[in-house]
């Protein structure tokens, strides 16, 4: 039932989301935003697949920790680098990049943060893999890939020696 | 009435004596030991096999709060709590709230012990008026009236010159004084030992030098005087050294603990243990050890109890807004024996400690089993187990630092004029 | 001695004092602090990270400064603040101590913040408290400051790289200081190489070397080879009198001029933990010279304390998934 993703196919995939990339924000002069990690790694990436020219300024980063919905259950993360938004967001059209999109709470961690920067023109949502399992209405605008996995699967992105997917199967579903 | 106990290890400091033994008693007294008298018929028998059988406790300076705190404990619920301990005669120092500087509160003490008839309850008389160190009491009522001895209690009489005189009317009257060695400035507002804990914990300190300085004082003026000294609650080493001397010079003066000093130290304090707060407070590990060594040396000669009931609030607080004391009369014994446990001193010395040197220094009858004397006694298990419970304590203080202590030793009954006071359930 | 600061997986529950607490979690304080203070910069200054949450600052001490500190801190992490101030001599008995708790209790708040003039206060409200409340230490006595440690650590850090190459040197009267004695925690476990005290006798705690400090009475010795001064307040009521003779007499030994912060390392820095009294233990040409960091100070003050308390809060979750 899984469809699986080799990891050969992945500069496919980062081609084609940065095709689209082009295609609906050229002559905007787009602002790219990654969220920690993994959104930073695919971010990186798809700013060297388009050149750093395409965007207005360099890559910010997000760390939503401090936006999450889960404190009162689960407490503090731990440390991953700070939000770093080199540039001001008013009136600026945004490319928000994460790895995987699941239940869409991430990204509306990401998106309330962005609102405390100031107030975009538009948000743009691209994503490497986009799974099921939402709960929240909110939906990518640019897919590497979609996937169907049952509960208990996990995709992981790592980033040690090259981007590389890893698809886990455990009891405890995040 | 004609009681026997028979079988049991009697250990009498006095005479040396242990070994076993049978004790007969006919009408408070003691009739006999070791033979049976012609023509006695015991009417009740108390088999001590097994058990120590020793005189009943003297502890030197317990505060039973009445009267004046009788919120906090009354003198009938705290001699329960004294024989539950073994305890039959007990001290009480002067800072009762009213003082103890009239013959018509001696009265009252006595009146109120003598009403509860579990133990001898001995006044010291103020040694000063409103024990403020300005004016002499009537020593000599206060003695009629039945003060064993005279203390200013836990405030220092500041001016040596009255100081000097009270000993010198006292010496006339070959009266025992009894003295809290404390500079009042240098303890001023401290709560603990001054050293690593105050230092760590940012609470003020009581230098050794509170106590040292002052007991250099008295002992020069005691000397100077001739009187008969007796110190209470030495807290340090160099105390301990100060009476060596002292008594090496051949001044009559003497000295007792408190069992809480021979056990604990500042580091107990812990994170602000308020039960650890304690006046003359906890001093170091190697003042602990000194205080041990003074015991085996019998520089020291006594342990006592310095028994302070406190109800709960008081010890609810922020340590310095804590009252100091501890509720000892339940733990004097077992913490004594305790000290057997590691060999500081012998069964005959630490049962000394508790009866017969007290007896000897107070100038009492009690302390010893001899023939004609008052059939105090107390038996003792020392095969058994059991952690300490100060919430289960009969006295109407809680307030001990010895919560989840072990003990191998208890008392299972105790006699006061030959009367079960006390019994094991 | 257990640590009760700690939650059994050893998170931190309540921040009373940095005695007994590991370097990690020092660390982990620091780096989320380096977090928080990312914010200033923002529009928005604020996370929604306590929402929902009440925070009660109980002052049993006036200290309008960290009361401020902690106020803003914890706005900008959304909590709901409540500031009392209360006289101690309406609670000079600990049984009223304990029924305004209580009181507090039963309105549901999640954490107190509390400065109180008696040593162990913080670690006796931390004691008697519910277990869904945290309790942070803003100052207990002579006895601890811990945020205010971890202001000065963090403030350190963001100067000099490597603790352990750091020769540290608190200036004044270490006996009566809080912010001493956890700033001299806060150092040795973060394992800075040497941490030196320079006052006169009357103003350090006896058996001050338990402390695992090098002990100076004269500047000129104990401000040779240093890169961090800290000068501590001195407060009015010790100026005159006993402990010291005059505040021009100690100006003149211990008061940290130009000639005598010449003596140490030229990049040394100099912190205060404020207010300031000039011309007293600092020199106002030293105070706003370019070697202090003394304003700098106060503006961490506020990502140190927002990284304590959702620390702190944070660890109530395990608390709560225990009950």
């Amino acid at each position: 039932m899984t469809t699986q993703i080799e990891n050969s196919e992945l500069p496919q995939l980062l081609q084609s989301m940065a095709d689209e990339i082009h295609d609906s924000l050229a002559g905007k002069n787009p602002l790219i935003i990654g969220i920690h990690s993994g959104g930073v790694w695919i971010a990186e990436a798809l700013v060297d697949i388009l050149d750093i020219a395409f965007f207005d300024a360099p890559l910010g980063t997000l760390n939503i920790a401090y936006y999450r919905d889960d404190f009162t259950r689960i407490g503090m993360h731990p440390q991953v680098k700070p939000s770093d938004l080199p540039f001001n967001v008013d009136d600026r059209h945004l490319l928000l990049v994460d790895d995987v999109l699941q239940s869409g709470r991430t990204i509306r961690a990401a998106l309330n943060e962005i609102f405390d920067y100031g107030r975009p023109a538009s948000v743009t949502l691209a994503v490497l893999i986009e799974r099921n399992g939402h709960e929240l209405p909110i939906h990518a605008d640019i897919i590497g890939q979609s996937v169907n996995l049952s509960a208990s699967q996990h995709i992981k992105l790592s980033n040690n020696d090259g981007l590389k997917l890893e698809f886990t199967t455990n009891g405890d579903a995040e | 009435m004609n009681l026997q106990i028979i079988n049991g290890r009697v250990i009498n400091p006095a005479s040396q004596l242990d070994a076993q033994q049978d004790i007969f008693i006919s009408d408070e007294k003691i009739i006999a030991i070791g033979e049976q008298p012609i023509g006695f018929h015991a009417d009740e028998s108390i088999d001590a096999s097994g058990l120590i059988v020793c005189p009943g406790l003297i502890d030197m300076s317990a505060r039973l709060r009445e009267s004046g705190q009788e919120h906090e404990a009354t003198i009938d619920n705290e001699t329960r709590a004294a024989v539950a301990g073994g305890i039959t005669s007990l001290c009480v120092p002067p800072d009762t709230d009213p003082l103890i500087d009239t013959p018509a509160a001696v009265e009252l003490i006595e009146e109120r012990a003598k009403k509860a008839g579990r133990a001898m309850v001995y006044p010291i008389g103020s040694l000063t008026q409103k024990l403020d160190g300005q004016l002499l009491t009537e020593m000599v009522a206060l003695k009629t009236a039945g003060c064993i001895g005279f203390s200013n209690g836990r405030r220092p009489i500041e001016n040596s010159l009255v100081l000097r005189r009270a000993m010198e009317y006292a010496a006339g009257l070959d009266l025992t004084i009894y003295i809290h060695a404390a500079d009042p400035w240098l303890q001023a507002q401290g709560c603990v030992h001054e050293g690593a804990v105050s230092a760590r914990l940012g609470l003020t300190g009581i230098p050794e030098a509170a106590e040292t300085i002052a007991l250099s004082r008295d002992l020069l003026l005691i000397e100077k005087t001739g009187v008969s000294a007796h110190f209470h609650n030495l807290s340090c080493g160099k105390s301990v050294e100060l009476i060596q001397s002292a008594q090496e010079k051949g001044l009559n003066v003497t000295a007792d603990v408190s069992a809480h000093h021979l056990h604990l130290s500042e580091h107990d304090i812990g994170n602000y243990d308020s039960f650890s707060h304690v006046i003359p407070p906890l001093r170091s590990i190697r003042d602990r050890d000194q205080l041990q060594q003074g015991l085996r040396d019998g520089v020291i000669s006594a342990i006592c109890s310095n028994h302070k009931p406190l109800d709960n609030d008081a010890k609810l607080g922020p340590f310095a807004e804590t009252t100091a004391g501890i509720s000892g009369l339940e733990t004097l014994l077992p913490l004594t024996l305790k000290l057997l446990d590691d060999d500081e001193i012998t069964l005959q010395q630490a049962i000394a400690c508790l009866t017969y040197n007290p007896a000897t220094i107070l100038g009492i009858e009690g302390g010893q089993l001899k023939v004609g004397a008052q059939a105090d006694i107390c038996i003792i298990d020392l095969n058994a187990h059991y952690e300490c419970q100060p919430h289960n304590f009969i006295s109407a203080g809680k307030n001990s630092p010895f919560s989840g202590w072990l003990f191998n030793n208890q008392v299972t009954q105790t006699l006061f004029k030959g009367k079960t006071v006390f019994l094991k359930g | 001695m257990t640590n009760n600061q700690l939650t059994e997986n050893g998170h931190l529950r309540h921040f009373l004092t940095i005695e007994g607490l590991k370097r990690p979690l020092l660390t982990e304080i620091m780096d989320h602090a380096e977090q928080y203070s990312s914010l200033s910069h923002r529009q928005v200054k604020k996370v929604p990270l306590l929402r929902g949450k009440t925070i009660v600052n109980l002052f049993f001490e006036n200290s309008t400064r960290t009361r401020t500190t902690f106020e803003l801190a914890a706005k900008r992490l959304s909590a709901d603040v409540i500031n009392l101030n209360i006289s101690t001599s309406a609670t000079s008995k600990g049984e009223s101590l304990l029924d305004t708790l209580h009181n507090l209790e039963s309105m549901h708040c999640d954490m107190f913040v509390v400065r109180h003039n008696q040593s162990g206060a913080a670690e006796f409200i931390a004691q008697h408290v519910a277990p869904h409340i945290s309790v942070i230490n803003a100052g207990d006595g002579c006895h601890a400051h811990p945020t205010q440690a971890m202001l000065d650590m963090f403030t350190i850090r963001r100067h000099k790289q490597h603790f352990p190459d750091l020769r540290v040197a608190i200036i004044g009267d270490i006996l009566h200081s809080r912010v001493a004695r956890s700033q001299i925690h806060a150092l040795s476990t973060l394992g800075v190489g040497e941490i030196r005290v320079i006052g006169p006798k009357t103003l350090l705690p006896s058996d001050c070397k338990t402390l695992g400090v090098h002990v100076y009475h004269d500047m000129e010795a104990g401000l040779k080879d240093v890169d961090v001064i800290i000068t501590l307040r001195l407060q009015h009521e010790r100026m005159e009198g006993a402990l010291l003779p005059s505040a021009r007499e100690y100006f003149q030994c211990y008061g940290l001029t130009d000639d005598k912060l010449s003596i140490a390392n030229p990049d040394a820095i100099v912190m205060h933990p404020g207010p300031i009294n000039r011309g007293v233990e600092i020199a106002s040409s030293v105070a706003d010279g370019p070697q202090s960091v003394i304003l700098e100070q106060v503006t961490h003050g506020i990502a140190v304390r927002m990284a304590v308390m959702s620390i702190a809060l944070g660890a109530q979750s395990e608390i709560e998934a225990q009950s």
